[in-house]
């Protein structure tokens, strides 16, 4: 983009290395076995990545929401399902805990996962309760110095790996009465009930938890009880953008998987770049890709600004996953057979943007939202 | 649908819901297919519809074909594209073979006992099939084929192959078809592709190596391949628009089913009207669908080909299954993306009917081809 800075610049090409490197030649095997790519995990650690916007006085990089869309378009390029276990623990527990913890659990908690020690994840829909999250009824009953938490969560990413759950949790009766916790894996009473197996994303482990009277003290408390809702506002926007990233890398690989195969396959002694049907099919997902870019990164710039509007973050979550999955079902077209064969990646791009349109809200959550805040007025006609 | 239809579809619906839709989601997975699956279609005489009753097929119209290959399709997409495959061969045997050919291999096929494979693209030479290079060089007694086929559905279970190979000049004109047998020395099954979906499928590569076929496995005669291939693929068209329009359907049941039931916000989520568009689009487009592709038997039916038609039922079809499949994962949310519900293997099967039997880039261009012809 026009605006990046020479350091952002810099990031990218860092990343975008490390990302040919360290993802892109094991992302089909671990696609395949539904495995997790610790071992690039751990070296995002060393790169100063897992804390990309977390507080630099506890190893966080202090960065962006244009840095943490970098990362996530350059590593969802190689590889979307590990750059999806990436988002879950450095923007969904690091950022979190980094926004709303005291100083002692963000001393306790952040170089850990900074470094890439332990590794997060965070703890918010149900079996029940997807769309309709705040509805959650997982439980934290007061007892004493401590809270008793029972219940199940659903669809998390790095649960399995997770050494640390960044948890919501039902402290009354009230619609919006939830309240965030900081957990440990050792805590008795917690496990990981259920490995989900997926259409995608399978190089991202996802489980589901249950507690069972897990107590946990009051310390692991974050913030005041009944607060779960001004945490979650606070970071929505900036989770949604940066998530975003990861649609617009898998767009961008699709491009340039086309361009490539376009000039190399032959059919009916041309190349298929000469045939005005793919000519269309390349130019409209490029000036799409293009026009996602800038809307992606411009809303960043809002957002990093402070000037962004409350729900430019939805529009940008509900278009870039929806235009991908667009482009990706006409790369596997372009490549015929050998697009439906796992021997390429499109086939993959196109399994794993799909959860795009579904996970950190579906695209019809997106629409209520957009519409409920600009239809607020005139709905009450 | 009359009495006969309906009591056909029963049939079909309770072997499918008792045997094959149990093993769907594991199978899938490991990529298993099971031979005796599709010999119990066979035993329902769901194999060789419309085949003579004098070759032992069921001797009804490709309309009952394509009603019976929806059902199946709303199980498993792979076994109804065995069907289709097999009896889409038989139909060539029938057109083009000689007596002795009908009655050597049609018998078995239409009865589901064996299985019959369609080899036409490869590696280099799919939309532009006219280009293939595996060669069959005239020898005593009968050719001698060489080379490679790519893309072979129910490669390495099937007994009888319908192989299109070059006799002679470049282009459409130099190529002939053959009947080769599993088992003749020099042919043998290659690597099997990894897919994204239609797993439970063996699709594989086969290859020839001095593989000697005899004179009387030639079908029709020399250089009369490249018809005969196509007009296999004019009706094969036509049942990939019936799988589609099974499998879309079963997509939106699903999802409707699924709709009705969940609850978020303290309501059915099918209360929230952009739920209930998606699934009202979607049903208008698979009745839409399925006239075209009623439109197209009916043609084929009554001897009166249309080329055009069936090109268009095909992209149609096999579009609207796309956009039924993805939006069904759409409508189940979390669930829907997971193994635990069937619409992602829907999502995924749906794809490649987009691209075989000619892409839908290619159907777009035998509509405009139509349309100019009708013109000029």
């Amino acid at each position: 983009m026009w605006f990046f800075t020479d350091e952002q610049k810099e990031l990218q090409n860092v990343c975008r290395s490390f990302a040919e490197k360290e993802i892109a030649p094991y992302a089909e095997k671990h696609d395949h076995d539904e495995t997790f790519n610790i071992e690039a995990f751990k070296k995002m650690g060393e790169l100063g990545l897992l804390g990309i916007t977390a507080d630099p006085k506890y190893g966080g990089a202090g960065l962006g929401a244009i840095e943490a869309t970098i990362v996530m378009e350059e590593f969802g390029k190689a590889c979307a399902g590990l750059t999806l276990s990436y988002l879950a623990h450095s923007m969904l527990c690091v950022n979190n805990i980094s926004t709303n913890a005291s100083e002692e659990q963000k001393a306790k908690y952040l170089p850990k996962l900074i470094s890439g020690e332990q590794i997060g994840c965070m703890a918010m829909s149900e079996p029940g309760y997807g769309s309709d999250a705040v509805g959650m009824q997982c439980k934290a009953v007061k007892d004493g110095k401590n809270y008793v938490i029972t219940g199940n969560k659903m669809w998390i990413t790095n649960a399995q790996y997770a050494d640390v759950i960044y948890l919501y949790a039902r402290t009354g009766k009230e619609k919006k009465a939830l309240t965030t916790f900081i957990l440990e894996k050792d805590t008795k009473g917690f496990s990981v009930s259920k490995e989900i197996h997926k259409m995608g994303m399978r190089g991202s482990p996802t489980g589901e938890l249950t507690f069972e009277n897990c107590i946990v003290p009051e310390s692991q408390r974050v913030g005041e009880e009944g607060s779960s809702i001004h945490h979650m506002m606070k970071n929505l926007d900036i989770e949604r953008i940066t998530i975003s990233g990861i649609s617009l890398g898998i767009a961008e690989a699709c491009v340039q998987q086309c361009i490539k195969y376009s000039g190399e396959r032959k059919q009916f002694e041309q190349t298929l770049a000469n045939f005005q049907l793919i000519q269309k099919m390349i130019a409209e997902m490029s000036a799409e890709t293009t026009m996602m870019r800038h809307f992606l990164y411009s809303t960043c710039k809002e957002y990093d600004l402070g000037i962004q509007d409350n729900v430019q973050a939805a529009k940008v979550k509900l278009q870039l996953p929806k235009m991908v999955t667009k482009i990706a079902l006409d790369a596997i077209q372009l490549h015929g057979g050998y697009g439906y064969s796992r021997e390429f990646p499109l086939e993959k791009y196109m399994r794993d943007n799909k959860l795009m349109e579904i996970g950190a809200g579906t695209n019809e959550v997106m629409i209520m939202i957009i519409a409920k805040n600009l239809l607020k007025e005139a709905m009450r006609g | 649908m009359n009495a006969f239809h309906k009591e056909l579809s029963e049939q079909v619906h309770k072997y499918c819901s008792d045997k094959i839709w149990p093993l769907m989601e594991e199978d899938d997975e490991k990529e298993i297919f099971r031979p005796e699956l599709f010999h119990g279609l066979g035993e329902l005489g769901l194999c060789g519809i419309p085949i003579p009753s004098q070759y032992g097929g069921a001797e009804l119209k490709y309309h009952d074909l394509c009603i019976v290959l929806s059902i199946i399709a709303g199980y498993s997409v792979p076994y109804a594209v065995t069907v289709s495959v097999s009896t889409m061969v038989q139909g060539i045997l029938l057109e083009f073979g000689s007596e002795k050919q009908k009655a050597k291999y049609l018998p078995e096929l239409a009865e589901g006992k064996a299985i019959a494979s369609f080899a036409f693209s490869e590696s280099h030479a799919g939309s532009d099939a006219a280009s293939m290079k595996t060669t069959a060089k005239k020898t005593k007694g009968g050719y001698i084929l060489n080379g490679s086929k790519m893309w072979i559905s129910s490669a390495g279970y099937s007994k009888t192959y319908v192989v299109m190979a070059r006799t002679g000049a470049e282009g459409s004109k130099g190529i002939s078809a053959f009947i080769v047998e599993d088992g003749m020395e020099g042919f043998s099954i290659g690597k099997r592709e990894k897919k994204m979906g239609w797993r439970t499928s063996a699709t594989c590569e086969i290859l020839f190596e001095n593989c000697f076929v005899p004179e009387e496995n030639l079908i029709g005669i020399e250089g009369q391949g490249f018809k005969i291939a196509l007009s296999g693929l004019n009706k094969g068209r036509i049942t990939i628009a019936a799988i589609s329009i099974g499998l879309a359907e079963k997509a939106i049941d699903v999802a409707t089913r699924y709709a009705l039931e969940r609850e978020q916000f303290g309501k059915a989520i099918y209360s929230f009207q952009g739920l209930q568009f998606m699934i009202a689009e979607n049903a208008t487009e698979i009745e839409a669908a399925r006239s075209l592709m009623e439109k197209a038997c009916e043609n084929y039916d009554n001897n009166n080909i249309n080329i055009k038609i069936a090109a268009m039922a095909k992209l149609k079809a096999t579009d609207v299954a796309m956009k039924a499949t993805t939006d069904a994962v759409q409508i189940l949310g979390g669930v829907g993306y997971t193994k635990e519900y069937p619409v992602e293997r829907f999502m995924r099967d749906a794809k490649v009917l987009q691209i075989v039997e000619g892409t839908n880039q290619i159907q777009k261009v035998i509509i405009a081809r139509e349309m100019k012809n009708e013109r000029t």
